[in-house]
C-alpha cells in the first residue's frame, strides 16, 4: 500500500516563497492588519450609511 | 428559462461533471484518492476550501438575509481569518507531519481508539445531516420557482455529484471545485453589475437609512444573534471547529506538495473570505434598494406558493393584503424619492421630517408582509412563510437576460455540487479510515480493497444523502439551519482537539468523558433556549461555551482519574 507522505518537511523552517514576505509569521501579521482594515471599512460604512 | 438558458445550465454542469470525471478515471492510488494530486497547488487548494463551505444557500439564501434584516451576518466571519491562522500555526503542520489522511487518525494517535472513533461518529453525524441540508436547500428553492419537480431536482443533483466524486475522490473534487467556483465568480460578478446598472444614484444612502447597512454593532448583547463579539469569539470557535477539526475542510489542505500550499490556501481564504461574503451580502442590500422602486414588488416573494393560495377559494384575504401593500409600497416609493430630495436640499429639519415619514412607510410596509405571512399561515399550517430565500432568485428570473438565467442557475447548481462533493468525499473517507479499518484491521494493507471501500462508502452516504433530502423540511433559513447544526456538533470536537494540542497530560478517558458532558451540555442550553425563549442565547455562543466546556472537565476529570490512580496505587 502507498503510504501517505512522509513527513519530510520542516514546518518551521519551510519559507512561504511569496514575493514581499520572508516569513510565515509576515504573512499572518498581514492577514490581520488586513482583517483589522475590513472591520473598520464595515465600521465606517455602518457610521456613514446611516 | 428558453433554450439558450438551458445550453448553457446543462453544458455547465455536465461538462464540468463530464471533465472531472474523465480526467480522474485511473485513479487507483489510495492516496490520490483520499488526499488528492500530490501536485496540487495552493490556489486549488484555496478555491476548493472556499467551495466546500460556500454551497448554494450561500449565494441563494444570504442575499435573501441580507434584503431582510441587513447586511449583519457578515460579522459571523469574523473570527475565520483569525481561526485560519491558528490552523496553519498548530492543526495543519500536525496533521502534515504524522501524514493522517483524516484529522480523526490523530485522536486516535494522541489518545486512544474510542475517542477516535467518538471524534469521527460526531462528524459522520452532523456532516451527515448537513450533507441533506446541502442537497435539498437548492433543490426546494429551484424547483418551487421553476415549476420542476422537487424529487427529479434533488435525484440529477445527487447523482450527478455522486458519479464523479466516487470516480476520481479527492483529485476529482478538487479540480471540478476550481472550474464550479470560476463559473460562481462569473456568473454572481455578471447579476451584481446588471444590479447596480439598475439602482438609482442613491441607492447606498436609501439602503443606509432604512437599516440595511449595518455591518458592525459593538452592543455586548448575548441574545443578538450577530455583533462583533458573537462574532469574533463565537465565529472565531465556530471557524476553528470547522476548519480545523471537520474532515471535509481538513480533506482539502492537507494534500498538496508541501505544506506551503496548504497554509497559503487557508491564507487565500484568510484574506478573500470577508470581501467575498460582503459582495454576497451588499448584492442583497442593494436588491432590497431595487425592489422599492419596482412597481410590482410582490408582498411575498415565493409567489409560486401565494398565487397557490390567492387564487384559491379562500384567497380574498391574500389578495386584499396583496392590494393594501401595493397601495403601500406605491406610498414609500413617494416617500424616499422626497427624503432623497431633502437630502440634496441640504436641510436637515426637512430631511429629518421626510427620513420620519419614509421610516413610518417601510415599517407600514414591513407590517403588511408580516400580516400576509401570518394569513397564509392561517390558510395552510405547512407553508414556509420566510420567503427570503426567493429574493435572489426571482430578481434572476424576472431581471436577468437569457444565457445569464442559464448561468445564475447553474451558479447555483455548480455551489451546491461543489460543496455536496467535498462533504461526500470527507464521509466515505472517515466512514473507510476510521470506522471500517478501525474493524478490519488486517485490510489496511490491501490498497485496492481500500479504495474500493471508500468509493462504497462515498456512494452509500450520497444515497443517504438524497434520501434525507427527499423526506425533510425546514422552517428556518436555510443558511442559519446550517450554522445551528454546526454550532451544535462542534464544539465538544473542538475541544477534543484543543486538549489534544494544548494539555498534554490530559488522557483519552478523560477526554472522552469530557467530550460527551460538553456535548450534552450544549444540547441542554439549544433546548432550554427553545423552551424558554426569554433565555434563548445566541446560537454562535454555544461555540466557546461546549469548547471551554470540554476543556474545562477534561482537566478536571483528569485531575480525579490523578487522584483515583493515587489512591490505588497507595492502596
Amino acid at each position: 500500500m502507498t503510504k501517505p507522505h512522509p513527513p519530510s518537511e520542516s514546518p518551521s523552517e519551510e519559507a512561504p516563497n511569496v514575493p514581499g514576505f520572508r516569513t510565515w509569521r509576515g504573512i499572518y501579521v498581514f492577514v490581520l492588519f488586513w482583517f483589522i482594515g475590513c472591520v473598520a471599512l464595515l465600521a465606517w460604512l455602518s457610521h456613514a450609511f446611516k | 428559462m428558453n433554450w439558450i438558458d438551458w445550453l448553457v445550465l446543462v453544458g455547465t454542469m455536465v461538462g464540468i461533471a463530464a471533465y472531472g470525471t474523465w480526467r480522474t478515471r485511473h485513479t487507483r492510488n489510495l492516496n490520490t484518492y483520499l488526499k488528492g494530486n500530490v501536485n496540487t497547488g495552493w490556489l486549488t487548494i484555496g478555491l476548493s476550501v472556499m467551495a466546500t463551505q460556500a454551497s448554494t444557500i450561500t449565494y441563494l439564501s444570504l442575499p435573501g438575509q441580507a434584503f431582510e434584516s441587513g447586511i449583519d451576518f457578515i460579522q459571523n466571519y469574523f473570527g475565520l481569518p483569525l481561526a485560519l491562522i491558528v490552523v496553519c500555526i498548530v492543526f495543519l503542520p500536525i496533521y502534515r507531519k504524522l501524514g493522517v489522511y483524516t484529522a480523526y487518525e490523530y485522536l486516535g494517535k494522541r489518545f486512544d481508539a474510542k475517542t477516535r472513533l467518538l471524534g469521527a461518529a460526531l462528524f459522520l453525524l452532523q456532516r451527515g445531516l448537513q450533507a441533506g441540508i446541502t442537497i435539498y436547500a437548492p433543490a426546494i428553492i429551484l424547483s418551487t420557482v421553476l415549476g420542476w419537480r422537487l424529487d427529479l431536482t434533488i435525484l440529477f443533483t445527487g447523482l450527478l455529484v455522486v458519479v464523479y466524486t466516487v470516480t476520481g475522490g479527492s483529485a476529482a473534487v478538487n479540480l471540478t471545485q476550481k472550474w464550479q467556483m470560476g463559473v460562481i465568480f462569473v456568473g454572481m460578478v455578471a447579476a451584481f453589475v446588471i444590479l447596480v446598472l439598475k439602482l438609482p444614484p442613491d441607492a447606498t444612502h436609501i439602503a443606509g437609512a432604512l437599516g440595511k447597512l449595518q455591518g458592525v454593532d459593538f452592543t455586548p448583547d448575548l441574545k443578538r444573534r450577530y455583533t462583533f463579539w458573537s462574532g469574533i469569539l463565537g465565529g472565531f470557535f465556530l471557524s476553528l471547529s470547522y476548519f480545523g477539526t471537520d474532515q471535509s475542510q481538513v480533506q482539502r489542505y492537507i494534500g498538496g506538495a508541501a505544506l506551503r500550499e496548504g497554509r497559503l490556501g487557508l491564507m487565500f481564504n484568510a484574506v478573500f473570505k470577508i470581501p467575498m461574503q460582503f459582495f454576497i451580502v451588499m448584492l442583497g442590500a442593494l436588491l432590497f434598494v431595487f425592489y422599492q422602486f419596482q412597481p410590482n414588488t410582490p408582498v411575498f416573494f415565493n409567489q409560486t406558493e401565494w398565487q397557490r393560495h390567492a387564487q384559491g377559494s379562500q384567497g380574498a384575504e391574500l389578495r386584499m393584503i396583496e392590494a393594501k401593500f401595493a397601495a403601500v409600497h406605491a406610498e414609500k416609493q413617494e416617500k424616499i424619492r422626497a427624503w432623497v430630495a431633502a437630502r440634496d436640499g441640504g436641510d436637515a429639519t426637512l430631511e429629518s421630517a421626510a427620513r420620519t415619514a419614509m421610516i413610518e412607510s417601510h415599517q407600514a410596509a414591513n407590517a403588511l408582509r408580516q400580516q400576509a405571512r401570518s394569513t397564509l399561515l392561517a390558510l395552510d399550517p405547512t407553508v414556509k412563510t420566510k420567503d427570503s430565500d426567493y429574493v435572489f432568485i426571482t430578481f434572476i428570473l424576472t431581471q436577468l437576460p437569457h444565457g445569464l438565467v442559464g448561468l445564475l442557475i447553474a451558479v447555483m447548481f455548480a455551489s451546491a455540487l461543489s460543496s455536496k462533493a467535498g462533504e461526500l468525499n470527507a464521509l466515505g473517507t472517515t466512514s473507510t479510515i476510521d470506522l471500517w479499518r478501525h474493524f478490519r484491521p488486517l485490510a489496511v494493507h490491501d490498497e485496492a480493497r481500500n479504495v474500493r471501500n471508500a468509493k462504497w462508502f462515498t456512494a452509500l452516504w450520497g444515497v443517504f444523502a438524497i434520501g434525507f433530502a427527499l423526506f425533510i423540511g425546514f422552517a428556518e433559513n436555510l443558511i442559519e439551519a446550517l450554522n445551528i447544526v454546526a454550532s451544535i456538533f462542534y464544539p465538544s470536537l473542538l475541544g477534543v482537539f484543543c486538549v489534544a494540542f494544548f494539555f498534554k497530560r490530559v488522557g483519552g478517558s478523560a477526554v472522552f468523558g469530557a467530550a460527551i458532558v460538553a456535548q450534552l451540555l450544549v444540547l441542554l442550553i439549544f433546548f432550554c433556549g427553545k423552551i424558554f425563549p426569554a433565555h434563548e442565547i445566541g446560537y454562535l455562543w454555544l461555540n466557546p461555551i461546549g469548547c471551554a466546556g470540554c476543556i474545562g472537565f477534561s482537566l478536571l476529570f483528569q485531575w480525579l482519574l490523578g487522584r483515583r490512580n493515587a489512591a490505588i496505587a497507595k492502596s
